[in-house]
């Protein structure tokens, strides 16, 4: 009568069948999904092409003719290619990239990951209220691929949207850095992967004991900006306070945000790209970890 | 395997430490009978059947389902069981199918093996037409007909019901009923059921525990229940002014007999083969019957009888027992 009742299933069967749910719930909305592509094109249309801050450094900026009227068109001329040149460098040395608005479009990939994975955290909410999560508790589903399937359909959101925003950077003219390949935008997958496994499974294990929707909200309200801006997402953290750097060099978002930048529009540095994969992949073995250890002592009762 | 599908010794939840939910409640459940939990809301009825199907662990006393542990053979356990849990817990925005198929795939169910069952069980709960529509579109009872389906593709030995006509109306209650009787005739299948409705105890279980403040306070067939209380009572007037009384006591099954405001109120076993008896005796004598009731005990009585309060009573308001259920939800965290 019960033959697939033996237990010779896998340890991890459900895990798509429970992605896929997630995910379902975002493709099959075609609002939802349209919305989670529109919002990084305006983001990037604000921050990116509104902060122009490339622009301020040329010479069409300086009143150059009425600072000192004796200067002949020739020497105007040579002035303009010196500030031109000036320029350059100060991007480059500021932003290591001539051009702000690929740095910034870069930022927005590591703000996408966040943004995403926070919503991991609600869905586990709604289960617990909708009765979904008893539900599947009372099956031979394993609670770790439980909270792996949240972490895995926010996860996969993420690399899409990842995707979505390389593709309408390089519209708006993101420049790729000299050695850019094709193989470099799989990095870019890869270090998005491990990242978001960690955010997420950060999110869930706050909101694992919640039974209101409101816990999560706060909690995301009140560190999601800073988390984004204690980052290099959209300003090189050289220039920021030794407190503040501090803070950004232990969060996992600058070492994300600089490995995409070193695959995709630096010239890339290997051993700063393999120590971000480094502290990101840490990052995300650490949190997955505490993520199946609270959902194992807070999933059963 | 044991006769005994289900066996609970002493077993205990305690919430946050001093919230005692059940209270060392002990009891079997046998191979094919539909066992019911009957008791006011918050009487711990809920947090019972949560501990069997292993989705809460008992502080205190264990338990087994089909022999297995609850706490150290979960997974054998949630393997074996189906669930149809209080909530609607189908996912609104998948079909009928896809929400059956998703049930499968968390038994590890083989795909093809899922839609010919899923089509067996959709068949079977009347919703083959509705298949491919959003669950946002179905009723109530549809819901309640897609629960059931879920529950029972893993075709599970037992199935576990928590309220299973919660917020139905009368037709759609009966309608759920009769699904239900047809799983334990045709499948054989052993059911396990909570309730706060008398009528649904009453008409569906083999036996019924009756529960409250977390004790169970008996058990037993419900027909059993209510002939402990001492039988029926047939109520009846005479046109003649005389005490009839003796005629009455000295009829057979007749138990006790008591005068009140000009009629007789006659406690009786088997109340339907009495009470043309006791006419028949009445009418011999001289004397003729202008009024009859006969009324069988209800759980109700049965409740009244072990308790002191009346069950119709200790249901409280919506609002008060939304607000019961919200406080239990929280103090499980």
């Amino acid at each position: 009568m019960s033959e697939t009742n033996g237990n010779s299933k896998s340890k991890l069967h459900g895990l798509w069948a429970l992605t896929n749910r997630e995910l379902k719930k975002w493709y099959k909305a075609p609002v939802i999904f349209l919305l989670s592509i529109i919002q990084p094109i305006l983001w990037m249309g604000l921050l990116g092409k509104a902060m122009n801050i490339g622009a301020i450094f040329t010479v069409t900026s300086f009143p150059l003719p009425q600072l000192n009227p004796q200067l002949t068109p020739q020497q105007l001329q040579q002035l303009g290619v010196y500030f031109n040149g000036l320029q350059s460098s100060i991007m480059q040395g500021a932003f290591n990239t001539t051009d702000y608005f690929s740095f910034m479009a870069v930022g927005m990939i590591a703000f996408t990951a966040l943004f995403t994975t926070m919503f991991s955290g609600m869905s586990v909410v709604w289960d617990r209220r909708l009765g979904f999560l008893n539900k599947v508790l009372s099956t031979p589903v394993s609670r770790a691929v439980i909270i792996f399937s949240k972490v895995l359909s926010a996860t996969l959101r993420s690399m899409f949207q990842a995707g979505i925003i390389i593709v309408i950077a390089v519209a708006f003219g993101l420049q790729f850095g000299a050695n850019f390949t094709l193989l470099n935008i799989l990095g870019v997958f890869g270090i998005m992967f491990l990242v978001c496994v960690g955010l997420s499974s950060i999110f869930i294990a706050i909101t694992i004991r919640s039974t209101r929707i409101e816990t999560p909200m706060a909690v995301v309200n009140l560190i999601n900006l800073p988390l984004m801006f204690a980052s290099n997402a959209f300003f090189p953290t050289k220039f920021m306070p030794d407190w503040l750097q501090t803070i950004a060099k232990f969060n996992p978002l600058t070492y994300t945000t600089d490995a995409v930048r070193q695959l995709l529009i630096f010239n890339t540095d290997w051993a700063q790209l393999v120590w971000d994969f480094t502290y990101v992949g840490i990052f995300a073995v650490i949190a997955a970890a505490i993520g199946i250890v609270l959902s194992w002592r807070f999933l059963s009762k | 395997m044991s006769e005994e599908i289900i066996r609970a010794e002493g077993l205990t939840k305690i919430f946050n430490k001093h919230l005692v939910a059940v209270d060392h409640v002990n009891f079997e459940v046998k191979r094919g009978e539909i066992f019911g939990f009957l008791g006011p809301n918050g009487a711990g009825k809920t947090t019972t059947i949560n501990m069997l199907i292993t989705i809460l662990k008992p502080t205190e006393g264990k338990a087994s389902v089909l022999g297995f542990d609850i706490a150290k053979q979960d997974v054998n356990v949630r393997n074996v069981i189906g669930v149809v849990p209080q909530e609607y817990t189908a996912d609104e925005d998948l079909t009928g199918l896809e929400n059956i198929l998703l049930c499968a795939d968390m038994y590890g169910i083989p795909r093809h093996v899922a839609k010919e069952r899923a089509e067996e069980l959709l068949k079977l709960v009347e919703l083959t037409d509705f298949k491919d529509k959003k669950v946002q579109t179905f009723s109530g009872g549809m819901r309640r007909r897609l629960e059931l389906a879920c529950g029972l593709i893993n075709r599970p030995k037992v199935l576990f019901l928590d309220e299973p006509t919660l917020g139905l109306d009368v037709q759609t209650r009966t309608a759920t009923w009769s699904y239900i009787r047809k799983l334990k005739k045709e499948y054989g299948m052993t059911l396990f059921m909570t309730t706060h409705y008398l009528e649904e105890a009453d008409s569906l279980c083999d036996r019924v525990a009756i529960i409250d403040h977390g004790k169970i306070i008996i058990v037993g067939p419900p027909e059993e229940l209510k002939r402990s209380l001492g039988g029926d009572v047939i109520t009846l007037g005479i046109k003649e002014d005389a005490d009839v009384s003796e005629i009455i006591r000295k009829v057979e099954h007749v138990k006790d007999v008591k005068k009140e405001d000009g009629s007789y109120r006659i406690k009786a076993e088997e109340g339907e083969i009495t009470t043309p008896l006791i006419i028949e005796a009445l009418r011999k004598k001289g004397y003729t019957v202008t009024k009859l009731s006969l009324t069988e005990p209800t759980l109700n009585e049965v409740y009244l009888e072990y308790t002191g309060k009346s069950m119709r009573n200790a249901e409280e308001s919506r609002e008060a027992f939304a607000t019961q259920r919200m406080t239990m939800r929280r103090a499980r965290q």
